[in-house]
C-alpha cells in the first residue's frame, strides 16, 4: 500500500475488499466529508461511529453512489472496489453497476409492499433473471442466509408487510444477499429494533462475514464492539482514529475519541 | 371600558356567546344552501325527468315529437370520446406527471412546463374549444368529428391528470425508491417496478376525476361544431374483414349528452323539458357516481396508508 | 462508451446469472432504453407548453383577421355588437357588460357565502362534519355546467319571478346566482386551504388573551390568511368569467348593453356558442368575431390567473 498514512500502517486489515482513499464529498456547497482514509477488510465487519451528524452515513452512501440520486453533490478521492482495485466514483462508472455488486440495507426495514419472494428475487429480476429454478434458489439460499428461512417458508406469498419489524429487517438483508454482493453496507440496521432483534441481528451479520465484506454504521458502541473487527471513529465529516475494535475500545490514542466511547460527550 | 376590570363584564360575554352563536348559525346557513341547492336539483330532475327515463328513450333516435325522441346517439357518442380522452389524455398526464415528479430539474423549462400546467387548469373550457376549432377543425382538417372532440378533451383534463398523478406520486416514500435503487434498479425500473404500481390507486382517482369532468364539458364540444340533433350512429369500430376493426368512426360527426340535453333545454316545452331533465339525471349520475367513486377511493387509500 | 466494472463480476457467485459480461450488455442497453423514456416523458410534458402556446397563437391569428376589419377604436367603444347583421357593428361592451354583470352577481352570492363557509369549516366544524361536508362541495362542484344552466332557466328564474312578476325568461340575476352557487365550493375549498395554514400558535395566542372562537377567527385568522382568501375570490372571478352553458341557456342570446341584472343580455362566452352552433364559412368575419371576443375572454381570465397564483404563492411564502 503505496499511500496508506502511518497510522495504518501497522495496523490496518491484511487483506482488503475496499478502500477509502483521501475521500472527500459536499452537498452544494458544504462540505460534509473531509479527506477520509479507510481500509475496509475483506470478509471482516468494519464499523463506523460518531456523534449524530458526524458524516457516517453520509460516507456510508458513498460506497453505493446514493448520493448519485440527488443533485448538487460532489466527491472527491476514490474509493477503490478489490479485487479489481476499480475507483467506483469515477465519473466514468455508472453507479448502478456499482450498486450491482455492493449491497445495502437500511436504517429503516424499507420493503417493497410485495410478496415476501418478490422482495427478495427482485434484485434478480433487476439483473435480468427469469428462470424459475435459479430465482427458486437464491431465494431459499438468501432467507436461509438471512435466518429468516424456517420463519417464511410457508407463506412466500404473503405480503412482506404483514411481517414484524425485526423480519423485515432480515427479509431487507436477504434481499441484499440475494445477489451476492462483494460488500453489504448496513446503515445503523437496527436502529428501529427491539433488543432481541437487535441481537438475531447482529448473530446474523457475525455468520455473514464469512461469505461477504461488511461496512456497518451504528450509533450504538456496545454493538461496534460487540460486532466488528476494525472501527473508525468520526467527528465532523473527519477521521478521527481508526483501528482494531478491540485496541480502539480499551486504549484509544485520541482524547476524543476516549470521550466519546466513555460517553463524555455525543 | 378601561375603567372597568374586564372580569366583571359579564354582559359583554353573553354578548360574545351570542355573536358566537350567530355565527354558527349563519356558517350552517350558507352551507346548507349550497348543500340545499344539491338537493332542490336532483330533486327538479328527477321530479321532471325521471318517467321520461325507459328502453324507448335510451334506444331511440332524437325526434321532433319529444314523445318519441331519445339518446341514442348521445350516449354512443359520449362513450366513444370517452375513449378517445382516455387513450389519448391518460398517457399523456401521467408521463407528464412523471417527469415533472421524477426526472425534472430546477431550471427554465421546467418552470416554463409548471406555469403552463398551472395556466391550462384555470384557463376557460370554452377557449380550449376555439383552440380545437382553430387547429383541429381547420388547420389540421380533423373536421367536426369524435376524433377532435377526444383530443379536446383530453387537453382540457389534463392538468387535473398531472396535478392528481402528481399528488399520487409523492406519496410513495424515498425509502422504497432507495430500496430499489440500491438493489441496482435503474430509475426507470424503480419508477415502473415500484412507484407506479403502489401510487395506482391516487393515479386511478385522477383519472376518474378527470373523466367525470370530461363526461359533462359542453361549451368546447359546441365550439368545434356539434350538432345537437343527429339521427344516427358513428360506423361500428367491428368489421367482417379483416383486421376486423375500423376507424372510420374517429371521423363521424356526433353528438354527446350534455349537447343533447342543451338542445332541449333550449327548446319551448313541457315535454322537451322532460326529454332534458331525464338526460340530466343520467349526467349527474354518471359525474356524480365517479366522484363518488374517487372521494371512496381516496378516502381508503388515507384509512390504509402502509408506510 | 464508460468502462464497465461488473465485467469483473466473473469472479463472483454471479457466474449463476451468466456472467458479468452479459450484464455489461443488458445495462448498455438498459441506458439506452433509459434515454428514450425520459425522452419520450420529456415531450409528453411539453404537451401543456404547446397547448399553451397554440391557444394564443390561434387566439391571435384570427383575431389579427378579425382587427384588419375592425379598428381598435370601434371594438372598444361602439356599444353594439351585431357582426351578423346587414348593419354590422363590432363593439365588445355588450358582450362585456353581460359577462361582467352575471359574474358580479355571482360574486356577490359567492364571497359572503362562501367566506362565511370557509371561516365556519376552518375555525368551528368538527372534523366528522368537515368529512362529510367536503365531499358534498366537491359533489357541488362536480354537476355538469349544462344542468345548471337547466336549473337556472327552469328553476331560479321562475322562482324570482314569483318575486319580480316582470322578470323576463331570460335574465342575468338568475343565471349570476347560479354561477354564484356553482364557483362556491371552489371559492371555500381555497379559502379554507388558506386558514387552516395558519399556524396554531397565532390562534393560541388569541384564545390566551381570553378571545373567543369568533374574536379569533375574525381579527387573527383571516387577516393572517388575507392573501390566499384574496386568491381565492380572484380565481373565482376567473371562473365565473369563463362560465359558458348556465348564461347561454339562461341569458338569452341578445346583446344588450346593460348593467340592470334584471334585463337579458348575452356574454362573451354565450355569443362563441351561438355563433358555434351556426354554420359560419371558415375566415368570414362572424368566425374570426368568435375568436376575438375569445381573446378577450382570454385575457380577462389570464390577468386573473396570474393576480390569483401570485396572491397564492406569496400567502404561501408566509407560511
Amino acid at each position: 500500500m503505496n499511500h496508506a498514512d502511518a497510522l495504518h500502517a501497522y495496523e490496518a486489515p491484511t487483506s482488503l475488499g475496499a478502500e477509502a482513499r483521501a475521500l472527500s464529498f459536499s452537498y452544494g456547497s458544504q462540505l460534509a466529508l473531509k479527506n477520509l482514509s479507510i481500509p475496509i477488510g475483506k470478509n471482516q465487519i468494519t464499523a463506523l461511529i460518531g456523534p449524530s451528524g458526524c458524516g457516517k452515513s453520509t460516507f456510508l452512501r458513498c460506497f453505493n453512489r446514493m448520493h448519485d440520486l440527488y443533485p448538487g453533490n460532489h466527491y472527491e478521492g476514490e474509493i477503490l472496489l478489490y479485487p479489481d482495485r476499480c475507483n467506483i466514483l469515477s465519473a466514468e462508472i455508472d453507479p448502478i453497476e456499482v450498486r450491482m455488486r455492493i449491497a445495502m440495507v437500511f436504517q429503516k426495514p424499507n420493503p417493497f409492499p410485495k410478496s415476501i419472494y418478490e422482495n427478495v428475487a427482485y434484485g434478480l429480476r433487476v439483473r435480468g433473471a427469469i428462470a424459475r429454478a435459479l430465482l427458486d434458489e437464491k431465494v431459499e439460499q438468501a432467507l436461509r442466509g438471512a435466518a429468516l428461512w424456517d420463519e417464511v417458508k410457508d407463506r412466500l406469498r404473503t405480503q412482506a408487510t404483514s411481517l414484524s419489524g425485526g423480519q423485515q429487517q432480515r427479509l431487507c438483508i436477504a434481499r441484499a444477499l440475494a445477489t451476492d454482493p462483494e460488500l453489504l453496507l448496513l446503515d445503523e440496521p437496527t436502529s428501529a429494533l427491539d433488543p432481541i432483534a437487535t441481537g438475531s441481528i447482529e448473530e446474523l451479520l457475525l455468520d455473514l462475514k464469512q461469505c461477504v465484506t461488511i461496512l456497518i454504521v451504528t450509533h450504538n458502541m456496545q454493538q461496534a464492539a460487540r460486532v466488528s473487527d476494525w472501527t473508525a471513529f468520526m467527528y465532523l465529516g473527519e477521521l478521527v482514529e481508526f483501528g482494531p475494535t478491540g485496541r480502539l475500545f480499551t486504549t484509544p490514542s485520541k482524547k476524543q475519541t476516549e470521550d466519546y466511547i466513555t460517553g463524555r460527550f455525543g | 371600558m378601561a375603567a372597568q376590570s374586564p372580569l366583571r363584564q359579564p354582559p359583554s360575554i353573553a354578548r360574545r356567546k351570542t355573536a358566537e352563536a350567530m355565527f354558527k348559525v349563519l356558517g350552517i346557513g350558507s352551507l346548507a344552501i349550497a348543500v340545499g341547492t344539491l338537493v332542490l336539483l336532483f330533486g327538479t330532475l328527477l321530479f321532471q325527468g325521471a318517467m321520461r327515463i325507459d328502453w324507448q328513450f335510451l334506444m331511440s333516435y332524437p325526434s321532433r315529437h319529444a314523445a318519441q325522441a331519445g339518446i341514442l346517439p348521445a350516449w354512443v357518442g359520449s362513450t366513444l370520446i370517452m375513449l378517445v380522452t382516455t387513450v389519448v389524455g391518460v398517457p399523456l398526464g401521467v408521463a407528464a406527471a412523471i417527469y415533472l415528479e421524477e426526472y425534472a430539474r430546477r431550471n427554465w423549462m421546467t418552470e416554463l412546463i409548471e406555469v403552463a400546467v398551472t395556466n391550462l387548469a384555470s384557463v376557460p373550457s370554452i377557449i380550449f374549444g376555439l383552440l380545437a376549432l382553430g387547429l383541429f377543425v381547420h388547420i389540421l382538417g380533423l373536421g367536426e368529428s369524435i376524433l377532435v372532440a377526444g383530443l379536446t378533451l383530453a387537453l382540457l383534463v389534463l392538468p387535473v391528470m398531472i396535478v392528481t398523478t402528481r399528488e399520487a406520486l409523492r406519496t410513495i416514500p424515498v425509502e422504497i425508491r432507495e430500496a430499489a435503487s440500491a438493489l441496482g434498479a435503474s430509475k426507470w425500473q424503480t419508477i415502473a417496478h415500484h412507484v407506479l404500481p403502489y401510487s395506482g390507486a391516487g393515479i386511478l382517482t385522477g383519472i376518474i376525476l378527470a373523466l367525470s369532468r370530461a363526461i359533462g364539458e359542453t361549451a368546447p364540444i359546441i365550439t368545434i361544431g356539434a350538432l345537437t340533433f343527429i339521427a344516427f350512429l358513428p360506423p361500428t369500430p367491428f368489421s367482417t374483414q379483416p383486421p376486423y376493426l375500423s376507424f372510420d368512426w374517429l371521423l363521424s360527426p356526433f353528438t354527446v349528452l350534455p349537447i343533447q340535453m342543451f338542445g332541449w333545454v333550449s327548446r319551448p316545452g313541457e315535454d322537451f323539458a322532460s326529454n332534458a331533465a331525464a338526460t340530466g339525471i343520467l349526467l349527474v349520475g354518471m359525474t356524480l357516481t365517479m366522484n363518488g367513486l374517487a372521494i371512496y377511493l381516496r378516502y381508503r387509500m388515507r384509512k390504509q396508508v402502509s408506510w | 462508451m464508460s468502462p464497465s466494472i461488473v465485467a469483473a463480476k466473473n469472479t463472483s457467485p454471479l457466474r449463476s446469472l451468466g456472467g458479468g459480461d452479459i450484464m455489461a450488455m443488458h445495462r448498455r442497453t438498459q441506458q439506452r432504453r433509459e434515454r428514450v423514456i425520459e425522452g419520450g416523458l420529456f415531450i409528453a410534458a411539453l404537451t401543456s407548453v404547446a397547448a399553451t402556446v397554440t391557444i394564443i397563437a390561434v387566439l391571435l391569428s384570427e383575431s389579427i383577421g378579425f382587427f384588419k376589419t375592425v379598428p381598435l377604436t370601434n371594438f372598444f367603444t361602439d356599444t353594439l355588437w351585431t357582426p351578423l347583421f346587414a348593419d354590422p357593428h363590432y363593439g365588445i361592451l355588450p358582450l362585456l357588460a353581460g359577462t361582467l354583470v352575471t359574474s358580479g352577481v355571482g360574486l356577490l352570492v359567492a364571497i359572503p357565502l362562501g367566506t362565511v363557509s370557509a371561516i365556519y369549516l376552518s375555525e368551528f366544524a368538527s372534523s366528522r362534519v368537515r368529512e362529510v361536508i367536503k365531499p358534498t362541495l366537491e359533489l357541488l362542484g362536480a354537476v355538469p355546467t349544462v344542468v345548471y344552466g337547466y336549473f337556472a332557466l327552469l328553476v331560479v328564474t321562475p322562482g324570482l319571478q314569483q318575486i319580480w312578476s316582470d322578470l323576463p325568461g331570460f335574465n342575468m340575476l338568475g343565471p349570476g346566482i347560479v354561477i354564484g352557487i356553482m364557483i362556491m365550493p371552489f371559492v371555500i375549498s381555497l379559502s379554507e386551504d388558506a386558514m387552516r395554514a395558519v399556524p396554531m400558535v397565532l390562534r393560541e395566542g388569541s384564545y390566551a388573551i381570553g378571545a373567543t372562537r369568533l374574536q379569533t377567527a375574525w381579527r387573527v385568522v383571516v387577516p393572517a390568511a388575507t392573501s390566499g382568501i384574496v386568491a381565492a375570490y380572484v380565481l373565482g372571478v376567473s371562473r365565473a368569467v369563463g362560465e359558458t352553458m348556465v348564461v347561454a341557456i339562461a341569458a338569452g342570446q341578445n346583446t344588450n348593453l346593460s348593467w340592470n341584472p334584471l334585463e337579458p343580455a348575452a356574454t362573451i362566452t354565450a355569443y362563441i356558442v351561438q355563433v358555434a352552433l351556426g354554420d359560419l364559412p371558415h375566415g368570414s368575419i362572424g368566425y374570426q368575431s368568435i375568436f376575438a371576443a375569445g381573446l378577450v375572454l382570454a385575457m380577462l381570465t389570464f390577468t386573473c390567473n396570474i393576480l390569483g397564483h401570485l396572491l397564492r404563492k406569496r400567502f404561501r411564502e408566509v407560511y
